[in-house]
């Protein structure tokens, strides 16, 4: 009979805990109110950037601000839908982090070389696409690997970045090659660096900045995918939206889009900057 | 959670399988290895004292997971090629060897000392003696903190996730990105680990009571 009470209560403290985890789910949160106005009334629009992606979204440890051409579209766009002193407020996130963080209100948008997929337009909302990116390979320099074709061998081992639509891609490309799959682009360069795999996988963006910080490796074979970055926007948050497109629409008018592109991608060996500009 | 569990069982299968080889393998080389170290410990030898000192020190007090990724970087880019179960498994079984160390060395010492010179004016030598006389009564007063032990290494396997050591909280993070479905995915890969630390805590307790 003792043994019986003991199990059912630790039955009934597993159940505490699913509804305890659940109430946290539904609760109203954050996330249901007006982003726009809420910024508005701030002066402030909190973005959820990269700070592991060179040219991208970089931690600069010198004065402890993320740097990149996604932060600096960011902080355009803010001075466009709040004016001159509207301020942009960014938060570090990875890949695996962003969408629930945009979900429990923590971020207004993600702006974080974020890729426009069906899967993930059905949990949040799109702006137009802001980046042309297409993924591409990284390997050593004088490696084997030419293209995505030469990966597709059974025991070939690929890395790629957890949460990251790349990975997936490879499935595609090359099913036989066996994917790695590391938390961060810092760690997966370290994995390339100590020989865990042959190729490294992902946007060509990304990669060009790695392969400028080391020059013992090259982007080969072009891309093998459309990759268009899109700035994710919660669902049911409409008039930020419209404001994003319009505001985007604007920066690419007036030249600043173009400005900020040379700005990061003017130097880029290999990087088509006429073919990117708007 | 339904979900999850069932688009994702292959992969959750997978990790389930690799998380339980990777703990038993490094249960018993740990047990081993700190077994062994808690005897240098209390050698009469003053050189092994030192040498089991600094193997315990070094490797209690840095992190899991440098230690892994020191496995994972460093030693196939000098020594050897080891992929990331090899080196995630290896930091495991050194880390939690060194905490087993420490727990048998409080066991051994806690035996009282008149059983080791009783063991040895009876004529057994120090290793019989410590084989057959002190170590099996030590183990049966550490077996609680030794389930501790135990508990924590299965949860420490985690530490794979970060070498790609394909084990549950690798498939974990694999499948939250996937299916977008952060917290339900969290809660399936907590369900499982579940699975492998409860009976391993209730076969702890069992053993507890049989030889007290």
């Amino acid at each position: 009979m003792k043994k019986v009470t003991r199990y059912l209560g630790v039955i009934g403290m597993l159940g505490l805990l699913t509804v305890f985890l659940t109430a946290c789910g539904s609760r109203k949160s954050l996330s249901q109110q007006d982003v726009l106005t809420n910024d508005r009334a701030s002066n402030t629009i909190t973005w959820g950037v990269k700070a592991d992606t060179k040219l991208f979204g970089l931690m600069d440890v010198k004065d402890n601000t993320i740097k990149g051409f996604d932060a600096d579209i960011a902080t355009a766009i803010t001075k466009k839908i709040l004016g001159k002193n509207g301020k942009a407020k960014f938060v570090q996130v990875t890949s695996q982090t962003r969408i629930p963080l945009l979900k429990n209100g923590n971020i207004d948008a993600i702006i974080a070389t974020m890729t426009i997929t069906p899967e993930r337009e059905k949990q949040v909302d799109f702006s137009s696409s802001y980046f042309d990116a297409g993924q591409s390979l990284l390997v050593k320099k004088g490696s084997s690997i030419k293209s995505v074709k030469d990966l597709n061998q059974a025991g070939t081992k690929v890395i790629g970045v957890t949460g990251a639509n790349s990975v997936a891609n490879i499935k595609k490309f090359a099913p036989k090659a066996k994917v790695l799959e590391l938390s961060d682009y810092a760690q997966a360069m370290t994995a390339l660096k100590s020989g865990q795999g042959v190729a490294l996988t992902t946007d060509n963006g990304i990669l060009y900045g790695m392969a400028s910080q080391n020059p013992g490796y090259e982007v080969v074979g072009g891309t093998f995918t459309k990759e268009p970055y899109g700035i994710a926007i919660n669902k049911g948050q409409d008039p930020f939206k419209k404001e994003v497109n319009q505001a985007l629409k604007e920066i690419e008018a007036d030249g600043t889009y173009n400005r900020i592109l040379k700005k990061w991608f003017g130097n880029v060996a290999g990087f088509d900057y006429k073919e990117a500009s708007r | 959670m339904w979900y999850i569990l069932t688009h994702y069982w292959s992969e959750l299968i997978q990790g389930l399988g690799y998380t339980l080889l990777s703990s038993v393998i490094a249960l018993f080389f740990s047990t081993i290895i700190g077994t062994m170290f808690a005897i240098f410990e209390v050698l009469p030898n003053r050189a092994m004292r030192i040498i089991g000192r600094i193997y315990i020190e070094l490797f209690r007090n840095i992190p899991l997971l440098v230690i892994a990724m020191f496995f994972y970087v460093i030693i196939p880019m000098y020594v050897a090629k080891i992929d990331g179960f090899t080196a995630g498994t290896i930091g495991l079984t050194i880390y939690t060897s060194s905490f087993i160390a420490e727990t048998v060395r409080a066991g051994i010492q806690s035996v009282d000392k008149g059983q080791m010179e009783g063991a040895r004016s009876n004529g057994l030598t120090y290793w019989q003696a410590m084989r057959y006389i002190v170590l099996p009564q030590a183990f049966k007063i550490v077996i609680p903190p030794l389930g501790n032990q135990f508990i924590n290494l299965v949860k420490n396997s985690s530490v794979l996730a970060f070498v790609a050591g394909f084990d549950l909280m690798y498939q974990g993070n694999s499948i939250a990105s996937l299916s977008l479905d952060t917290i339900n995915s969290y809660m399936v890969v907590g369900v499982f680990y579940l699975i492998i630390t409860l009976p391993l805590s209730y076969y702890m307790r069992h053993l507890e009571k049989r030889l007290a």
